[in-house]
């Protein structure tokens, strides 16, 4: 006997994610199986829908305006823009952590590497550290997280020639932790208030990160730190902060691993169990059975193959990252159902000779009907019953376009949401 | 469709590193384990070092990625290399193991960097050593204790001997000893005369473990009469340790001596038709995941393959959801229950069963506390020196429980549900109780 369910999502990240929720809020039986943890944790948390044109050009001002400009295979010419729309609409619904739903216009973020990025949707805590805001700015590394150079950072803001002053400091943060901390160890010591030992005596590292923070403020009116404030309750470390410290307090958007990725995905796993969908993690789905319908796929625990069965199907596996476009030798293919996957016969065909060239493989994905079917080599829907959605689609290079996010969400919920009617 | 591949040759689990990879015997030779595939695939995500709730509390642990990957290459480069001590600070959660995207199998990589430290590094005559040895080899001691349970459970308990057991064992005398039945589930099982159903096609070979059999026969007894209600005939063939507690001391050698007696006998009742079913999340992810990456033994393949969690089992091949939608839980169990997920649950991707199975049923409602992980890994917080560490980590857990609705507890892990008592006092039951309530007289 299988598993059953109206919807089955195949892959937790954002897409799948995305696609399940949907789904649920149309009032479907939905199971969403993933393998492992997705690029959510690796991710920004900043939620792109369209940062570049696939000509490079930009930063976009309107990503949506830019969208009947896209080639016809792009995954957003494929929806249409008012589906874009509603998908992110559903987003702001779903995650009231974030921020940027009031307007089209992008907004425009510093990153760990100093540059100035646009983008869609941004977490409640990175909302300080706009860089429209024209209020001075100071920010604040600590020693053992080299990924953060604040005076760095600072530097190039200024000279990308950003409307406000900036200044960067280097601290040690209170317990002197060791170089390799995680960011879950500072989130921790953050969000309790944890103790550590300073100057022989046992502190709470917030109060005493607080001491080092205050006279390094000088006319600033906002203070930006690393992504690691705070893991369940980043408000409430955040407000604990702004209110001894006197100034806004923002996280600048992490490089992986990301605490704000992490949050974003706990938070969407939250509204799915809200919205009363059942999920499972650890293990992969490895094949199928059917013809015309995909009818079972089948989980692989070790060597036991665990069958699930559902009316419709998601795929949402991921790209090249996530594992659901692999590639050998000879072929670049979808490994569960064996999709097609248009690439060239010849493999040094799938690189450009230059490193940051345009390379074919960035657009690598399985090309669907605007059902978001996945077609085969003729044209003609895989399966009636299969939809894909997110990186494992093609016609798109979201690394390069800063469209990662957005693809996914706008995919996720259009096949969610077409699969849950389907399905009743 | 196209021919060009068999989709069923995928297998993510196994990382693309082109080159065949083989687990090899950890012992009795073990320059011979081969983890290099793995080390290979890592791609530096970190995304396990964010999963680790050791390196959460203790900035000291180097973390995941630097136990399995890194110290592995280490290893490789230099002959002369000494597995890091920080290894023995590693809880053997499994958290990295699950998290991994790109497969990398850490926990292969840890039971071997630990077996090899505690083989060639760590004094067998230093006081960790023993005290390790003697927690993981808790059958032993159930087993004698069983014989006096009354008096075992009297004299484990009492302020003297654990004064005396932390001062010379380092054991926290914070911790209450596990309470040992008064009778078996090997006792009432044979008193009862062994299996009521006969069935020639629907057999389930029952590993017990040490715990259910010695402390909770209540779960076992009640796995047994679920079964039975879906028409199973239930074996109970002869069993040792599943050996969790050996792979987590570093003490491979009497893990596989256990793993060997499993292997057979399990094996013959796979022969005569059955699927194996264990109670306990670690019993099952031991027999079907760590058995095959560490030992080689005749027929621990198969065993892997025929192995369930058995509320996992029901699920897949009965009714058990249907049956307890219709179905209303009165009487004892009819309670709001906080559900916490065993980390080695979660590893087999069972980590929302509970919730799920019970989300229907009337009487009751069980609230999941989330994800973080109860910090007593088995015997890990069973060592003074770790025990600060293990509530530590367990706080998060047992906030939510008292946040939660319930004021009884759920789990499917023993050691957890001794956490779970411990830092919360709350009484603590197993889903198949649960199950029983619900569809049993
Ligand atoms: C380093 C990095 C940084 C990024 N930064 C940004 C950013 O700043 N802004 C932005 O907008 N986007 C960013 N992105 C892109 C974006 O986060 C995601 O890549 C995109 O949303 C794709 O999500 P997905 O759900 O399609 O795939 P993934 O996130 O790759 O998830 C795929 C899931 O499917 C599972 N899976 C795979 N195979 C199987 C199987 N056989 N069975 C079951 N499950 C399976 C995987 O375990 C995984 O959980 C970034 C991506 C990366 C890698
Ligand atoms: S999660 Fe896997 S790939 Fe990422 S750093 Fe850890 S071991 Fe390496
Ligand atoms: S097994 Fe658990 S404690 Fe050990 S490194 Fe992995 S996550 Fe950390």
């Amino acid at each position: 006997m299988a598993i059953e369910s109206d919807v089955l999502v195949i892959g937790g990240g954002l897409a799948g994610l995305s696609s399940a929720i949907s789904a649920a809020r149309e009032g479907a039986d939905v199971r969403l199986v993933t393998y492992k943890q997705s690029t959510l944790r690796q991710a920004s948390g900043l939620i792109d829908v369209l940062g570049y044109t696939p000509d490079g050009e930009g930063p976009l001002t309107d990503p949506y305006s830019a969208i009947p400009e896209l080639p016809d295979e792009h995954p957003y010419r494929l929806l249409g823009e008012d589906t874009v729309r509603e998908a992110m609409s559903m987003f702001d619904e779903v995650v009231d952590t974030y921020r940027g739903g009031h307007t089209d216009t992008n907004a425009l973020l510093p990153t760990y590497g100093g540059t100035v990025k646009p983008t869609a949707r941004y977490p409640d805590g990175a909302a300080a550290g706009l860089a429209s805001d024209d209020r001075d700015l100071l920010l604040v590394g600590f020693e053992a997280m080299p990924d953060f150079d604040a005076p760095h950072v600072a530097a190039h803001l200024e000279a990308a020639g950003v409307p406000f002053d900036v200044r960067g400091e280097t601290i040690q943060f209170p317990g002197d932790l060791q170089d390799d901390a995680k960011v879950t160890r500072y989130a921790k010591l953050l969000e309790k208030n944890g103790p550590v030992e300073v100057r022989g005596r046992e502190r709470g590292a917030r109060d005493a990160l607080v001491e080092r923070l205050n006279p390094l403020i000088e006319d600033e009116k906002r203070v930006g730190l690393p992504a690691v404030l705070g893991d369940a309750d980043a408000a409430g470390v955040r407000a604990a902060l702004e209110a001894e410290l006197g100034v806004e307090v923002f996280e600048v958007p992490a490089t992986p691993p990301s605490l704000p990725g992490v949050r974003l995905e706990d938070r969407l796993f939250e509204a799915f169990d809200e919205a009363g969908g059942n999920f499972e993690s650890g293990n992969p789905v490895v094949s199928f059975d059917g013809q015309n319908r995909v009818e079972t796929v089948y989980v692989d625990k070790q060597s036991a193959r665990i069958p699930y069965s559902a009316d419709q199907f998601v795929l949402a596996t991921g790209g090249l990252v996530g594992k659901g476009v692999e590639s050998d030798r000879e072929h670049v293919y979808e490994p569960i159902f064996d999709c097609h996957v248009e690439h060239s016969e010849d493999r040094y065909d799938w690189f450009d000779e230059a490193v940051f060239g345009d390379h074919p493989f960035a657009g690598f994905g399985v090309d669907p009907d605007t059902e978001l079917r996945p077609l085969d080599s003729g044209g003609s829907p895989e399966f009636e019953n299969l939809r894909a959605a997110g990186s494992v689609l093609g016609g798109h290079d979201f690394a390069a376009e800063k469209s990662g996010s957005g693809v996914s969400i706008a995919t996720g919920y259009h096949a969610g949401r077409l699969a849950a009617q389907e399905a009743q | 469709m196209s021919d060009a591949r068999d989709p069923t040759q995928f297998d993510p689990v196994v990382p693309n590193t082109g080159e065949e990879y083989e687990p090899l015997e950890v012992f009795p030779d073990d320059e011979d384990f081969d983890l290099r595939p793995g080390a290979d695939s890592c791609y530096k995500c970190s995304t396990c070092d964010t999963n680790c709730p050791v390196a959460e509390v203790d900035d000291d642990f180097p973390g995941p990625k630097f136990q399995g990957p890194e110290q592995w290459r280490l290893k490789q480069t230099d002959d002369d290399y000494e597995i890091d001590p920080s290894i023995s600070e590693c809880s053997n959660c499994l958290r990295c193991d699950t998290s991994c995207p790109s497969g990398v199998n850490l926990a292969q990589m840890h039971n071997t960097a630990r077996g090899e430290y505690v083989d060639n590094q760590m004094s067998k005559l230093s006081v960790k050593y023993i005290r390790n040895r003697i927690l993981a080899n808790y059958r032993t001691s159930a087993y004698f204790a069983s014989m006096f349970p009354r008096t075992a459970n009297f004299f484990m308990n009492f302020g003297p001997v654990r004064w005396a057991m932390e001062k010379v064992l380092h054991v926290p005398s914070e911790r209450e000893f596990p309470e040992f039945a008064t009778q078996t589930f090997r006792q009432w099982w044979s008193e009862r005369g062994g299996a009521k159903v006969h069935s020639d096609d629907k057999k389930i070979a029952y590993f017990h473990g040490c715990y259910s059999n010695y402390n909770t026969p209540e779960v076992a007894k009640a796995l047994v009469r679920i079964y039975e209600h879906f028409g199973y005939e239930v074996m109970v063939p002869p069993q040792k340790c599943s050996g969790t507690p050996m792979f987590a001391n570093g003490m491979l050698d009497d893990a596989r001596r256990h793993a060997e007696t499993n292997v057979e006998e399990l094996t013959a009742a796979i022969e005569e038709g059955a699927d194996v079913v264990a109670s306990c999340t670690s019993c099952s992810m031991a027999l079907r995941n760590e058995y095959p990456e560490l030992f080689d033994i005749d027929g621990i393949d198969d065993l892997a393959a025929h192995t369930y969690d058995a509320v996992e089992y029901l699920r897949i091949h009965t009714d058990v959801r249907q049956e307890l939608e219709a179905a209303e839980v009165s009487g004892e169990l009819e309670e709001e229950f906080a559900y916490h997920a065993p980390c080695h649950a979660r590893n087999q991707g069972l980590e929302r069963q509970a919730i799920e199975l019970f989300r229907d049923l009337d009487g009751v409602a069980v609230e999941d506390v989330g994800e973080s992980c109860s910090g007593i890994s088995g015997t890990y917080g069973w060592k003074s020196e770790k025990y600060e560490k293990s509530m530590e980590i367990g706080s998060e857990m047992f906030e939510h429980m008292e946040e939660s609705e319930g004021t009884t507890g759920m789990t499917e892990c023993p050691t957890c549900a001794s956490q779970m008592e411990h830092g919360t006092g709350y009484e603590v039951r197993h889903p198949l109780e649960l199950i029983e309530a619900a569809l049993i007289d």
